[in-house]
């Protein structure tokens, strides 16, 4: 079985292919970029093409359904609806898949749950990142609030931290937003 | 009033003829009606399609084609659509690249604003390329389901070029058509606004035609919902109808400029307001030298009523998929079709919005071919030499 993913995050792209690799599917080729997509996909002539929801091209893969001579076989969108969980499930990951008539269904449910779990995780590795560039972010606040405190009250490094502590206890507040006050009234302070 | 359901997410294109959304809900005019209205921008219409069908969004800013073939399950898997409010009647333009446009000018009998003398001029450099044994033009249009693909198709086939066997037509998202004419990909577009003037501005289009002046009314967008959503909610619906209606009216006494800044915001239209102000008034820039042409027809939101579902539009919509081999020829088909577009529900809730004035001719107005009859769609399409059907 051929399948073709477009996407234009390479990233996620090669996490999907990977996931099908392991699944088996070996006949697996990525289209990230637009130009021409239609052409392109002709030429490989795959059994399954899989899209991501983000991406514009998307109607441009609608023409498939048409009655034209450039379609050698029927495509169908993968719509099952017997089974409108799964479909609820693809949309909610961002993903789509496209299949030429006849395929057994079973085959095509197993590859798209593997989309869709594929896909989350590829969400779920971007919220990780994202938290931990905000992690580091904060982090990087607190020290230098610290550093501030330190200079200004002649504290040692641990009585400084403490202070803001106790102050965000207090103020019922994050220790990382005492910080920023600290920061925007040094400035004023200037 | 109290509504069943408060919160409603609707999804859009971001596009002009969204106006009367974008308002309803900027302006606050939803939230007056009880309504907690999320605007959901989308980056095509297969998605708006699905999220509707699949009821991820309550309603959705709506090619009018598309919720006529969700409901008559062509192209898609069927899905019963309805329409209680059409959000804009035409607003479209065909765009052509500075090198044919040169070619028709040069091939052009008769008058450069007369649809049918520009048809014929393209049949010409057809016949032309033809001859020369050069590649077939190629040109853009935004969905197979589309009044753009419908009007381009109808438009050359007048003139004797047939869509399917003389030229390529494409689906091209339309933020991707000025840059697909600029490189040559396409050779012209049938698209909306903003499109067609950020292609003149740009100095790589020429405007030919408003669609109005080939069509005098064409339902073009639609706010739609899932019929059974329609059933359950019927008071939602009517509140929301309200609060277009209002901001419809809104739009088309405010100050143009004031609009067009609030379509500018990026989380709408996100265009510069300057060209969305012309779109708003019917003045656009047609030649990138600076020629301008105006129509204050060109994109009717809520004057002549064109807010008003017309039955007989869909049904002309219809007909246009069977002309072109989308949808089979059938009574009953053509029955699903004219009740997609709910002039009760539109009825119900605005009993004393203005009414459409009668049609002069039939409710169409097309720039040539047969009068549109929606009673028996087999004989108005047998009068076309041109079809799939």
């Amino acid at each position: 079985m051929k399948i073709v993913i477009v996407d234009e995050s390479p990233v996620r792209a090669a996490i999907l292919e990977d996931g099908l690799r392991e699944a088996g599917f070996t006949n697996v080729e990525r289209i990230g970029e637009m130009r021409s997509l239609l052409a392109r996909i002709y030429a490989i002539d795959p059994d399954v093409i899989l899209i991501d929801l983000e991406n514009p091209s998307r109607d441009i893969l609608e023409q498939m359904f048409q009655v034209s001579r450039a379609v050698r076989r029927p495509v169908a969108m993968f719509v099952d609806q017997s089974d409108a969980a799964s479909i609820q499930a693809s949309v909610d990951a961002g993903v789509s898949a496209y299949i030429v008539d006849g395929l057994k269904k079973e085959r095509i449910k197993s590859i798209l749950d593997l989309c869709v779990s594929r896909f989350n995780a590829f969400s779920r590795l971007q919220d990780e990142l994202a938290r931990a560039k905000s992690e580091i972010e904060e982090r990087k606040t607190i020290d230098r609030a610290k550093g501030l405190l330190m200079k200004a009250k002649k504290l040692s490094e641990e009585d400084a931290y403490r202070l803001m502590r106790s102050t965000a206890m207090r103020e019922k507040k994050k220790i990382f937003e005492i910080a920023q006050a600290i920061i925007t009234a040094s400035e004023l302070f200037k | 009033m109290t509504a069943e359901r408060e919160h409603l997410r609707i999804g859009f294109i971001p596009l002009a003829d969204a106006a009367s959304l974008f308002v309803a809900v900027d302006k606050g005019f939803a939230a007056q009606e009880g309504l907690d209205v999320e605007l959901v921008q989308e980056v095509s219409w297969s998605n708006v399609r699905d999220k509707l069908n699949i009821g991820m969004f309550d309603a959705a800013h709506l090619l009018a084609p598309i919720a006529v073939a969700s409901s008559l399950g062509v192209g898609h898997v069927k899905t019963p659509i309805v329409a209680p409010y059409n959000l804009a009647m035409n607003g479209n333009a065909i765009t052509v690249s500075p090198t044919l446009h040169e070619a028709m000018r040069a091939r052009l009998d008769g008058d450069a604003l007369d649809p049918l003398a520009t048809a014929r001029a393209l049949a010409r450099v057809v016949a032309d390329r033809k001859a020369a044994q050069a590649e077939p033009l190629t040109f853009g249009m935004t969905f197979p389901f589309s009044g753009h693909n419908y009007q381009l198709r109808y438009w050359m086939a007048a003139g004797g070029v047939d869509p399917d066997e003389d030229v390529r037509l494409v689906v091209l998202p339309p933020p991707y058509m000025v840059g697909s004419l600029a490189q040559g990909h396409v050779d012209g577009f049938c698209v909306g606004a903003p499109w067609n003037s950020v292609a003149v501005d740009l100095g790589v289009g020429h405007i030919l035609h408003f669609s109005v002046e080939l069509f005098s009314r064409c339902a073009e967008k639609s706010l739609a919902m899932r019929e059974h959503f329609a059933l359950e909610h019927p008071n939602v619906v009517a509140a929301l109808l309200r609060a277009l209606h209002r901001a419809a009216r809104f739009v088309a006494e405010a100050d143009p400029h004031e609009i067009a800044a609030l379509l500018a915001r990026p989380d709408r239209v996100g265009v510069d307001a300057q060209v969305i102000l012309r779109t708003l008034q019917g003045r656009l820039k047609v030649t990138p030298d600076g020629a301008t042409r105006e129509n204050a027809r060109y994109l009717l939101l809520g004057q002549e009523g064109a807010e008003r579902p017309d039955p007989t539009q869909a049904a002309w919509l219809y007909a246009q998929m069977a002309r072109w081999g989308q949808a089979p020829v059938s009574p009953a088909h053509l029955d699903a079709a004219k009740n997609v577009f709910r002039a009760d529900l539109f009825d119900a809730a605005l009993p004393s919005a203005t009414a459409p004035p009668p049609p002069t001719g039939d409710a169409i107005g097309a720039f040539s071919g047969p009068v549109f009859d929606d009673r028996d769609i087999g004989a108005y399409l047998s009068a076309f030499p041109i079809r799939r059907a």
